[in-house]
């Protein structure tokens, strides 16, 4: 064990999933051509004036409700002033000393299986930058403002994680979070969900934190753990080798997996931050909360603990089941159908061979080609002995690429399990006269050929053969004879 | 002659056929042609677009329409966008900006009839309180054209004081409608803060800015406030409040009206100025009101208030003219940096640069608490004494100006003297409050103004209390010589 200790804080971008921007009429959708969902606000022309979103409010409360934060009764919009080109009002709307959610918390489950409650600081609206374009440009940059003025929820964590691993597993959650609240569509790739990490080290033991570096603009969860990963072992290394950490603003590089200095706070800026006068102090009363919270869906962590008391399932498989609400949803739909009983198989079936086909294929599980009640029609063949597990793999093969229902798939290819007492004896009788050697063998003791009769008997039925039934005939046979003869 | 008439008697004869807004609108663009280049009045003239609003506003009067500004030119003061027309706030940096937007009033003026016959010179972004420090060179005073007009709505305020329109628009951030109108001796209106739309008013401190108007009597911009004020979803600091008719409440007897007499206003006042009120005082007594002295303690600290908020809030507010998507850009620019220092120092003027770096500094770390967060407190108190002053009564009144227009180029290299000429106005500003500065003498010759103070929404209260003034008096009705 390491003599330092990890001490990580995440500030996540998430992007609101409103309609429109959070200050204009602009659609917020992604990919449109440049600058064709910006508008005279979005492009900050003279004279035009910001209009917040109140649904953009609402999901903040949403998102401060399902953390157990504290609302702000009254909450206000700051101007934090920089010169940027994708920046067109040389100032963005943030929230500064009076964010709209204040305290909160969220827990995390660890790799041990130990559940750890990690602090949000606060939670503000603030509006997204443009982008600056550079590619295929000669001597120019080009701006898009599409995105400027789109929603952020920046939610700011204490400086809980004590490892990559805990700091990856607090913006899974988080993302989770946002999606089970439908008040982010977690893109990564779009941009939509992103970080910035604190990240300092500490000898153990000590209380006083050490000095932090922010990376900037995480935007995938590989990223996270290898940037914070590769920081650590970075300041770990400065300061046995004698250094000092200093605190700045460093960029994560994915191609080179290191990170590097960007500005130090000497050099950062001023932001000048006052509240904006164009917009009125944000006011929440409780019914606005009350509205909200009849709207918040069950939440991951209580949807987990009911699957988890209700269907008899491990608490880390009932998590895996619930870290989306798509996927839970489509198990339960499952469980609907095949019942409680056998919720375990249903689990074992949705978080094995579905979610490997879904990840092979890329495919989303709304758009998953084998619906829950298809599964359900698989999963009841298994119940009720037509087909055993290993054939049911191929069923579900078949199933996935060619849309089949499984009872189809069973039929027109002769899949059904053969059970019948007569019908298997046959087989092991013909299996024991063509090897009458390991017969002979088994019958002076050798009584690890069990498992090769077994073998021989399944491969002769094409593996439709019920294994327990040809357990049970086989010993009766092999050992009729034994002490028959 | 045309230019004589009211609002309203033109409305009459619009409505009668004696005459129509093609004739009036081309009577105003001739006088404007004439009479403009000796006073730098009107920056921008629309004469082509104005000639055919007033073909469609004759058509809508032929239909049978009446309003009481269908067909009645003015000129806006160019700081509001009008959609392809250029509009510079008074400034190199948007010297080349064609605004492809219209602002709210503009909006419902166009609705209301009424005919834009080109855009008012202004100091540069509103910034200013002789109009020298527009890009287009000092406005002339029209009573003496040695003399400034007052600033920043100073176009407007000389092109309304001169008959080159029956109407202009202003925009009153601390002092810029009342003070310039006092100057010029007409009739100008500053709302409350929230009453007129800001939406499309090039800003210049958010907080504090408002649209309004400058008239020839409290009767014509009492017609012309009724159509500019309203709530306007795109401004959410505009006030979802009912539009009193403000005409038909001109005639509300002041039988009883309390009138505050501000003590702060006369310490130190010029008595030649001191006089000019208590006449008008006089007036008000006639007219039945009672008076009473009462005392605004924290009035003092306006000025120092006032410096601190808007240069703060203007540091931001311009930060958008950075050269990037509209307005000046510097030739060849090396870089970024580059290109934001050379397109914001060879685009905005001496007293824009001053306030930015002024207010930059305020907001700026270490001293923020010392300045800015002070300077909140401050108006916080200046508006308490206002609501403790109102519950006491109904009006406030005092002068304007501390004195009658000044010399071109005597104040512009002492910013401070320049301050404190918005001494008596800033307060409202700072307050939210509505006035008005209605002519109420001369001093050496010179137009002088009357400031009456309401609380907020009382603008009905004012303007009748200037209107029975006016009915009382004549000073509004003095035109300068040269342009009768």
């Amino acid at each position: 064990m390491s003599n330092w200790e990890v001490v990580i804080g995440l500030e996540i971008h998430a992007q609101l999933a409103t309609k429109s921007k959070i200050f204009s009429g602009s659609a917020t959708a992604y990919g449109a051509s440049p600058n064709t969902q910006a508008n005279l606000v979005d492009l900050a022309y003279p004279g035009v004036l910001p209009v917040l979103n109140g649904e953009a409010v609402r999901m903040a409360v949403k998102f401060g409700l399902a953390i157990g934060a504290a609302i702000a009764p009254r909450s206000i919009f700051a101007r934090k002033n920089y010169f940027y080109p994708d920046l067109p009002k040389g100032y963005q709307i943030s929230q500064y000393e009076q964010p709209v959610v204040g305290k909160g918390a969220i827990s995390i489950m660890l790799d041990d299986g130990a559940v750890k409650t990690i602090g949000v600081t606060r939670a503000h609206l603030e509006e997204d930058a443009g982008k600056s374009l550079h590619e295929g440009l000669a001597h120019a940059s080009g701006i898009d403002l599409n995105r400027a003025g789109t929603p952020l929820l920046e939610i700011v964590s204490e400086p809980d994680m004590r490892s990559a691993k805990e700091a990856v597993a607090y913006m899974k959650k988080i993302h989770t979070l946002v999606r089970y609240l439908e008040i982010c569509d977690g893109n990564m790739q779009e941009g939509s969900f992103r970080c910035d990490a604190n990240v300092s080290v500490r000898p153990r033991g000590r209380e006083k934190l050490g000095t932090r570096a922010e990376i900037k603009n995480l935007n995938s969860f590989r990223f996270v753990e290898k940037a914070n990963h590769h920081e650590v072992a970075r300041q770990v290394e400065l300061i046995e080798s004698g250094g000092k950490v200093i605190q700045e603003t460093r960029l994560y590089d994915s191609d080179k997996d290191e990170t590097r200095a960007m500005r130090s706070k000497e050099e950062a800026n001023d932001y000048r931050y006052f509240p904006d006068p164009d917009l009125l102090p944000v006011v929440i009363d409780e019914v606005l909360v009350a509205t909200v919270r009849a709207t918040l869906p069950e939440l991951p962590d209580e949807k987990a603990v009911r699957f988890a008391r209700d269907l008899g399932l491990s608490l880390y498989d009932a998590g895996v089941l619930c870290a989306s609400r798509e996927l839970a949803a489509y198990f339960e739909a499952v469980v609907s159908n095949t019942g409680a009983a056998h919720a375990k198989l249903a689990a074992n079936w949705v978080m094995g061979e579905l979610s490997g086909a879904l990840n092979r294929d890329n495919v989303e599980i709304t758009a998953s080609r084998v619906s829950p009640a298809a599964l359900h029609g698989l999963l009841a063949r298994i119940v009720d002995a037509t087909i055993s597990g290993k054939i049911a793999k191929d069923v579900f093969e078949a199933m996935w690429s060619e849309g089949l229902a499984a009872d189809d798939v069973i039929a027109t290819r002769g899949l059904t399990q053969i059970t019948d007492a007569g019908a298997i004896e046959k087989v092991i009788d013909a299996v024991i006269a063509t090897n009458p050697k390991q017969f002979a063998d088994y019958r002076a003791g050798k009584d690890k050929l069990f498992g090769f009769f077994v073998g021989q008997v399944m491969k002769a039925t094409a593996h439709k053969a019920n294994p327990a039934r040809v357990n049970d005939l086989l010993k009766v046979k092999l050992g009729d004879t034994k002490t028959g003869g | 002659m045309l230019h004589t008439l009211s609002i309203g008697e033109l409305a009459e004869r619009l409505a009668d056929k004696r005459i129509s807004s093609v004739e009036l609108t081309r009577h105003f663009l001739a006088r404007i042609e004439r009479l403009n280049p000796g006073l730098n009045a009107v920056i921008t003239l629309t004469a082509e677009q104005a000639l055919e609003s007033a073909a469609a506003a004759d058509r809508r009067l032929a239909a049978g329409e009446r309003g009481r500004l269908l067909g009645i030119p003015l000129i806006h003061k160019d700081i509001f966008c009008t959609d392809g027309v250029r509009t510079s706030c008074g400034s190199r940096m948007l010297d080349n900006f064609i605004s492809p937007y219209d602002a709210t009033i503009v909006t419902k003026l166009k609705a209301a009839g009424a005919v834009m016959l080109g855009k008012a010179n202004m100091d540069e972004f509103a910034m200013g309180s002789s109009n020298e420090t527009s890009f287009y060179g000092p406005v002339k005073n029209p009573w003496d054209t040695s003399k400034v007009p007052g600033g920043s709505s100073g176009g407007s305020a000389a092109a309304s004081a001169a008959r080159l329109a029956p109407y202009t628009t202003g925009t009153d951030t601390g002092g810029s409608i009342r003070q310039p109108a006092a100057l010029t001796g007409v009739t100008g209106v500053k709302p409350t803060y929230g009453r007129v739309s800001r939406y499309g008013m090039i800003a210049f401190a958010s907080s504090l800015d408002q649209a309004g108007v400058l008239a020839r009597s409290a009767a014509d911009a009492a017609a012309v406030l009724q159509v500019m004020a309203g709530f306007d979803p795109k401004d959410s600091t505009s006030v979802e409040t009912p539009v009193p008719d403000y005409p038909a409440l001109l005639d509300a007897p002041l039988k009883g009206l309390k009138i505050g007499l501000l003590r702060e206003f006369f310490v130190g006042l010029d008595s030649r100025n001191a006089a000019l009120i208590q006449d008008a005082l006089a007036v008000y007594t006639s007219l039945g009101a009672d008076t009473l002295e009462v005392s605004l303690p924290h009035l003092p600290l306006s000025v120092p208030t006032y410096y601190v908020v808007a240069p703060a809030e203007c540091s931001s507010n311009l930060s958008r003219f950075d050269g990037v998507r509209y307005g000046y850009r510097c030739q060849s620019p090396k870089d970024l940096t580059d290109l934001y220092e050379r397109s914001r120092g060879e685009g905005f003027g001496a007293e824009v640069k001053r306030r930015i770096m002024t207010g930059t500094y305020v907001l700026s770390a270490g001293y923020f608490d010392a300045y800015y967060l002070k300077a909140q407190k401050a108006r916080r108190l200046i508006t308490d004494d206002f609501r403790a002053a109102f519950q006491k009564v109904d009006l406030l009144v005092g002068p304007t100006t501390p004195t009658p227009a000044f010399a071109i180029g005597a104040k512009m290299d002492d910013p401070v003297t320049m301050y404190l000429n918005d001494i008596y106005t800033i307060g409202a500003n700072l307050a939210g409050l509505p006035g008005i500065s209605a002519p109420c003498g001369f001093i050496d010759g010179l137009p002088m103004g009357l400031q009456l103070i309401g609380p907020h929404f009382s603008e009905a209260k004012l303007l009748s209390a200037a209107h029975q003034f006016q009915r009382a008096t004549d000073w509004h009705a003095r035109t300068p010589g040269g342009y009768e």
